[in-house]
């Protein structure tokens, strides 16, 4: 009943994935290896005809005109090795979904249960390996463990057995239903060794919160009549510490916190969330007035802003780090089809317009010893890359912004950030499209994909640091076909007007997606023997927490029901009503008629007293560099530009889809060769207008190591300065906050975590003042606070990090701004003062220093000339413009000079200085970072025009344009400090990541 | 005289069909519906009732089995609900209707999987092309010159003079033949229309990135003897206005993308031969 079909390439053919593989043995692993094939294995457990299979295999599974195929013998020959890799079982096999189904129409009827394709590659390896080199490329390259197993065969062994044997990776499981009872009256050690053991997550006060509540006597007489004991179930602890993890509850920016600055002034901040980043928002809005453009802050999935009268925008920006540290593609792919929900799940539901990814890695050519459980940093890199690519591609959705970033201590815990924006009408039948309800007696309903033990302790693990007993089914690997099937079927149910509210499933599955809902009218009942299961064997706990993926919940009126479930068959969407919503203040679970959970909504959600969190600030010193001045800074621009946070991404950007949906305006890449790298990115999601969305980010981890207030003012500038620079309009543009912190709460592991957290109140402190000054209300925002790594010896925490996104209008696309250089004779202006601010810069890092004089961000003077910049873009006075980020000047010019294909004069005593004139040198006004600064290029015919309207700002005219392809910038003394050809300069930034 | 109507199916992963639409708008169609596959397959809406068929962009069931696959066999095996007619049988009435399909990307990789392409006289159900993972093993989204051949029978191609610039974006884009006679037919009958080329459009290009998937002969789009069925692995629809185009904000450009005329002689067509 279990028949092997493989399909090989014919003789002749290219084996792209074999070639690819082959590259990375000898690049990765550094391994001499003559050959890699490759062939795919589709293992059929059903009950199918010789004649099916054959027509299976000839038909759907190969392609007649380069590949020939086999049933039940294997293809393989002229090879030294054999290596299959399969996934585990259960875990998420995407195109054994897709071949199943190809069978299923094949024959006409359906799999019956247990029946199933699994999908397998094998690889064939020729060369003279050992077998632990062999071991090596298995668990090195071709299979993750976590999620895949493997098998190795000598071609002899392979001749002897004929080949590999038929074996379907089936979950063996029977439905039990099993609900444990914990007993809480126990010693405080006992209570520890309950929330460890379980990857609850929950410390001795939470325990004793429940504990508590356990001993209530009005809710034991409740629950008795419920016929539920005196003592939790499994049910209840795992729902609760869903619900209070860090990961869905933000317990370190709802804490109390007692900060100390450096002159010993104490403060204490109730709530950092509510102090810093909603007040923000509040006040912003209030000093817009009239002009307010926000419609949905912090109480949706994602924040909502007006677009035009007709269209609003949606924005949420998430991360996924811990399962992109362990499955790196599994991670990084349910990261961006994870988000994806987010503005989908958004008031009635969104379009989804575009993508954003931001990762940071450690340098992917690491060559130092790396603690066991760490994967290499260019394996994540790889991983992550293409995971998003799957992701993002495969959904429709093009992915328009981003940028890598790199530091060493990402090695402990890569970030990846992934965003999505959606536009939603302004009104949906009849009401506001940002808003959405909930009635007692709507139904609770479940569509998209089943539920499994993939994501199981999601929320909980990502609340803790990753250690070697991180769980395995942690990970999950996202289904972006499942996933734009169901919202094919749900924006259309919107139109119809077919539910009433909607909402992603996500971390902490149907606890935390109903367990919201519920909230919103005051209590729900519902029924976990009634979810569609991706095969038996789940206990009701995890059926309730799991966080499979490719699932959204909804409520539907009773009146509705029946053409959203018809018109879901219809579109191929799975989707089940699993109970209804009430008024009765409970969270009522139950298995069949057995009641497995019975909490109250009140304690559920505000039961929990704010963390107490201590917070210490003492500014860091570093050792100032002293630099002897050089004659000639041509090579430290070379230099620079090979650095892994200056140098190219293309061969990184090239592989995302940024144009489908055909609304691209300014794309990731632009200039005479299309290779300069934008700041910003512009598209136009409705095709007959020519209003443009512009979006941008700004992002300066290595600030944090001077003063975290320092990097989020920059963080905030950059991205502001990205928008401006394209041409977005301050009139309406929102900000989103995606904090990544190392675990800021003191204690035997993190004893500086005092520190720690006056870092993260500093950044707080710095999102409000520049974010009120910027007029920047927030949006959304999310935090991961536990990015640390700590197997018991080795400890490392990433650097303090905010991720600051953008999102706004241009009015009229048609007159966005690009970097490149237009043409020679154009007048070159450099906008903004220039400082000696090295601190933390690129070039200290090229001599491994830090310095102390991080960019300053003088925001009153930055926005007015912002303002000024806008107006002279919308009178098409600016030819070109680029912002001065890492590297300074001398990085901007050069880029903007190969970009568009012209050399550059600069000169440097031209260039408006800021403060002591003791550190104003070649090197300063060369590489130091200040904020706020504008690289712009006009033509001379417009030059008065762009003056008279910038008049009243700092900026001054520092050279021209040429047609030599030369970049030369004569230095203080008048002698050229820097004279290189565009071509070597672009060569140089070209070469770092070009061949990953 | 009766409407010039196109459509533009949709479903199980594909993607570009809004902007193929517009095209379709701006080309001159009076009508053009977006049909979930779920759509036909019910019977609410049939094939028979347009002129002008879109197979666009996406990744139609993940290209789990092979670009395209699975959506090829289920065509090739699904049955209209009601009727009992298999859907391939209103394909194959349309294509003898005198009707005009487009396939691009995911729609081309379609169309050669389902036969339809070259589609040597007139048999629609042979495959004897493909479309594989492209040379560099990687997704490639960059613009690309594409050759027109004067010669060729298409009914898209009309007017294009030299060549177009569009953007490809794809991981399987190589075409290949089954063998050596095949590739001479469509080249003897000049069915590949457009092919990779230099930035002066003068001959064709196999060099990465001017070629970017290693295509053999460096074909990037073929059409069928009749011209009314043609497939490209590049985005016509991607291409219709000047700020699509990556260098806009430094080139003096025409108002409309090199994509259009495809739409418009497609319109143009249907107006004077089938309404």
């Amino acid at each position: 009943m279990t028949s092997r079909i493989e399909v090989a390439l014919e003789k002749g053919i290219r084996d792209a994935r074999g070639e690819r593989i082959k590259r990375e043995i000898e690049h990765v692993l550094h391994l001499e290896i003559d050959d890699v094939r490759t062939i795919d294995v589709y293992t059929v457990d059903a009950a199918l005809s010789a004649d099916e299979l054959e027509q299976a295999a000839a038909g759907p599974f190969s392609d007649p005109v380069i590949q020939h195929w086999s049933i039940d013998r294997p293809l393989a020959a002229d090879f030294d090795w054999a290596v299959e890799v399969g996934f585990r079982p259960g875990v998420t096999d995407n195109v054994g979904r897709t071949a199943r189904e190809a069978v299923a129409y094949l024959t006409g009827r359906p799999f019956a249960e247990g029946e199933g394709v699994y999908y397998a590659v094998q690889y064939l390896l020729k060369g003279m390996l050992s077998p632990a080199e062999v071991e090596k490329i298995a668990t090195g390259l071709l299979c993750n463990t976590l999620i895949q197993r493997y098998s190795v065969m000598t071609a002899a062994d392979f001749v002897a057995r004929r080949g590999f044997p038929a074996l379907a990776p089936r979950v063996i499981g029977q439905t039990t239903a099993e609900v444990r009872e914990i007993n809480l009256e126990v010693s405080d050690a006992e209570l520890m060794r309950i929330s460890k053991d379980g990857v609850l997550a929950l410390t001795l006060d939470e325990m004793h919160i429940i504990q508590a509540h356990y001993r209530d006597a009005g809710v034991l007489e409740d629950r008795a009549k419920t016929g539920l004991g005196s003592r939790p179930t499994d049910v209840e602890l795992e729902c609760l510490a869903q619900t209070w993890s860090e990961h869905c509850k933000h317990k370190i920016f709802a804490g109390t916190v007692k900060y100390e600055d450096e002159n010993g002034n104490k403060q204490e901040i109730q709530s950092l969330f509510k102090s810093f980043i909603q007040r923000t928002t509040e006040d912003v809005r209030e000093k817009l007035g009239e002009k307010d453009f926000c419609l949905s802050v912090f109480k949706d999935n994602a924040g909502v802003i007006r677009f035009n009268d007709t269209h609003s925008l949606v924005f949420k920006v998430e991360t996924h780090n811990s399962p992109s540290a362990l499955d790196p593609y599994g991670g990084a792919l349910t990261g961006i089809v994870g988000v994806n929900r987010d503005p989908f799940g958004t008031g009635q539901g969104a379009k989804l317009i575009f993508n954003t990814d931001v990762f940071c890695f450690a340098d992917p050519f690491y060559a130092k010893p790396l603690p066991a459980r760490l994967l290499h940093p260019r394996r994540i890199y790889e991983g992550v890359v293409e995971g998003v690519e799957h992701g993002g591609n495969k959904s429709g959705i093009p992915t328009i912004n981003g940028s890598l970033v790199f530091d060493e201590r990402f090695a402990g815990k890569p970030l990846v950030f992934c965003g999505t924006a959606g536009l939603m009408p302004a009104v949906v039948n009849g009401q506001p499209g940002h808003e959405k309800s909930i009635k007692a007696g709507d139904l609770i309903v479940m569509t998209g994909g089943r539920i499994g033990k993939d994501g199981i302790h999601g929320a909980t693990f990502s609340s803790e640091e990753l250690n070697e007993n991180s769980p395995v089914t942690a990970v999950q690997i996202g289904d972006p076909i499942t996933q734009k099937r169901m919202f094919d079927f749900l924006i259309r149910a919107r139109d119809k007007g077919l539910y009433r509210f909607i909402t992603d499933n996500g971390a902490g599955g149907l606890s935390s997606s109903i367990g919201e809902m519920a909230g919103e009218c005051g209590g729900c009942r519902m029924d976990l023997a009634r979810a569609p299961l991706k095969y038996p064997g789940l206990n009701p706990w995890e059926i309730l927490i799991s966080e499979a993926q490719e699932r959204m919940s909804l409520a539907v009126p009773p009146t509705q029901i029946e053409e959203f479930l018809t018109m879901a068959v219809a579109f191929g969407v799975e989707a089940t009503v699993l109970g209804e919503f009430t008024d009765t203040g409970v969270f009522h679970i139950l298995h069949g008629e057995r009641t497995v959970a019975w909490l109250p909504m009140a304690f559920m959600h505000e039961g929990l007293p704010p963390m107490q969190i201590p917070a210490k600030w003492a500014p860091p010193v570093h050792p100032e560099p002293d630099f002897v001045e050089k004659q000639d800074y041509t090579d430290d621009l070379i230099q620079l530009l090979s650095t892994l946070n200056i140098c190219s991404k293309e061969s990184v950007v090239r592989r995302y889809d940024h144009e489908v949906q055909g609304g691209s305006v300014v794309k990731p890449f632009t200039g005479v060769d299309n290779d300069g790298p934008s700041d910003a990115a512009i598209v136009r999601p409705i095709l007959d207008s020519f209003e443009g969305v512009v979006t941008a980010h700004g992002i300066c981890p290595r600030y944090s190591d001077i003063d975290t207030y320092d990097m989020t003012a920059n963080a905030i500038d950059e991205a502001l300065r990205s928008y401006v620079a394209v041409g977005g309009s301050l009139d309406l543009v929102a900000g989103l906050d995606n904090f990544c912190w190392c675990d800021p709460v003191e204690s035997e592991k993190t004893p500086d975590g005092a520190y720690k957290m006056a870092q993260l109140v500093r950044s707080n402190q710095a999102l409000y003042d520049v974010c009120m000054d910027y007029n920047l209300p927030l949006i959304s925002g999310k935090d991961s606070m536990k990015n640390d790594f700590y197997d018991g010896t080795t400890k490392i925490s990433i650097p303090p990090t905010l991720l600051f996104s953008v999102i706004g209008k241009i009015d009229d696309a048609r007159k966005a701004v690009t970097m490149d250089v237009k043409r020679p004779g154009d007048v070159v202006y450099l906008l903004g003062k220039t400082a000696n601010e090295l601190g933390a810069s690129e070039y200290l890092a090229l001599f491994g220093a830090i310095g102390n004089n991080v960019p300053q961000v003088y925001t009153t003077l930055a926005y007015k000339r912002y303002q000024a910049y806008h107006t002279a873009v919308n009178r098409g006075t600016v030819a070109s413009c680029h912002d001065l980020s890492d590297g300074g000047l001398a990085v901007a010019a050069a880029e903007s000079a190969f970009a568009g294909g012209y050399g550059m004069n600069l000169d440097l005593s031209r260039v408006v200085w800021r403060g002591d004139m003791s550190g104003r040198s070649d090197c300063t006004l060369l590489f130091s970072e200040s904020a706020s600064r504008h690289l712009v290029t006009v033509h001379p015919e417009k030059r008065e025009q762009f003056e008279a309207v910038m008049g009243g700002n700092c900026f001054a005219s520092i050279g021209v344009v040429t047609d030599d392809g030369v970049l030369s910038i004569s230095g203080l003394n008048g002698s050229a400090v820097v004279k290189a050809d565009l071509a070597e300069l672009k060569e140089a930034w070209q070469k770092t990541l070009r061949v990953l | 005289m009766e409407k010039s109507r196109a459509i533009v199916i949709t479903g199980n992963g594909t993607n570009c069909e809004m902007e193929a639409a517009y095209a379709c708008r701006l080309g001159g169609f009076d009508e053009v519906v977006i049909a979930h596959i779920a759509e036909l397959l019910s019977g609410e809406i049939r094939l028979d009732d347009f002129h002008f068929l879109n197979l666009t962009g996406g990744f139609l069931d993940g290209d789990d089995l092979g670009s395209a696959k699975a959506q090829a066999n289920r065509l090739k095996h699904a049955a209209v609900t009601g009727s009992g007619e298999r859907l391939v049988v209103q394909f194959q009435r349309f294509i003898s209707a005198g009707k005009l399909i487009l396939g691009v990307c995911n729609g081309f990789q379609l169309m050669v999987k389902m036969g339809m392409l070259p589609g040597f006289d007139g048999d629609y159900l042979r495959q004897s092309v493909t479309l594989t993972h492209n040379d560099c093993g990687r997704f490639q989204d960059r613009w690309c010159c594409l050759q027109c051949d004067p010669a060729s029978p298409s009914v898209f191609t009309t007017g294009i003079t030299r060549g177009i610039y569009l953007p490809v974006r794809h991981g399987e884009g190589k075409f290949l033949c089954d063998s050596p006679e095949t590739l001479d037919r469509i080249e003897r009958e000049h069915l590949a229309v457009l092919k990779y080329s230099g930035p002066d459009y003068d001959r064709p290009a196999m060099e990465f990135p001017a070629n970017p998937n290693g295509s053999i002969n460096a074909i990037a789009g073929i059409c069928d003897q009749t011209g009314r069925l043609m497939g490209l692995m590049p985005h016509p629809e991607a291409f219709v206005h000047y700020t699509q185009h990556p260098r806009w904000t430094r080139e003096v450009l025409p108002e409309e993308g090199d994509g259009l005329i495809l739409y418009k002689n497609a319109a143009e067509y249907v107006i004077n031969n089938l309404t």
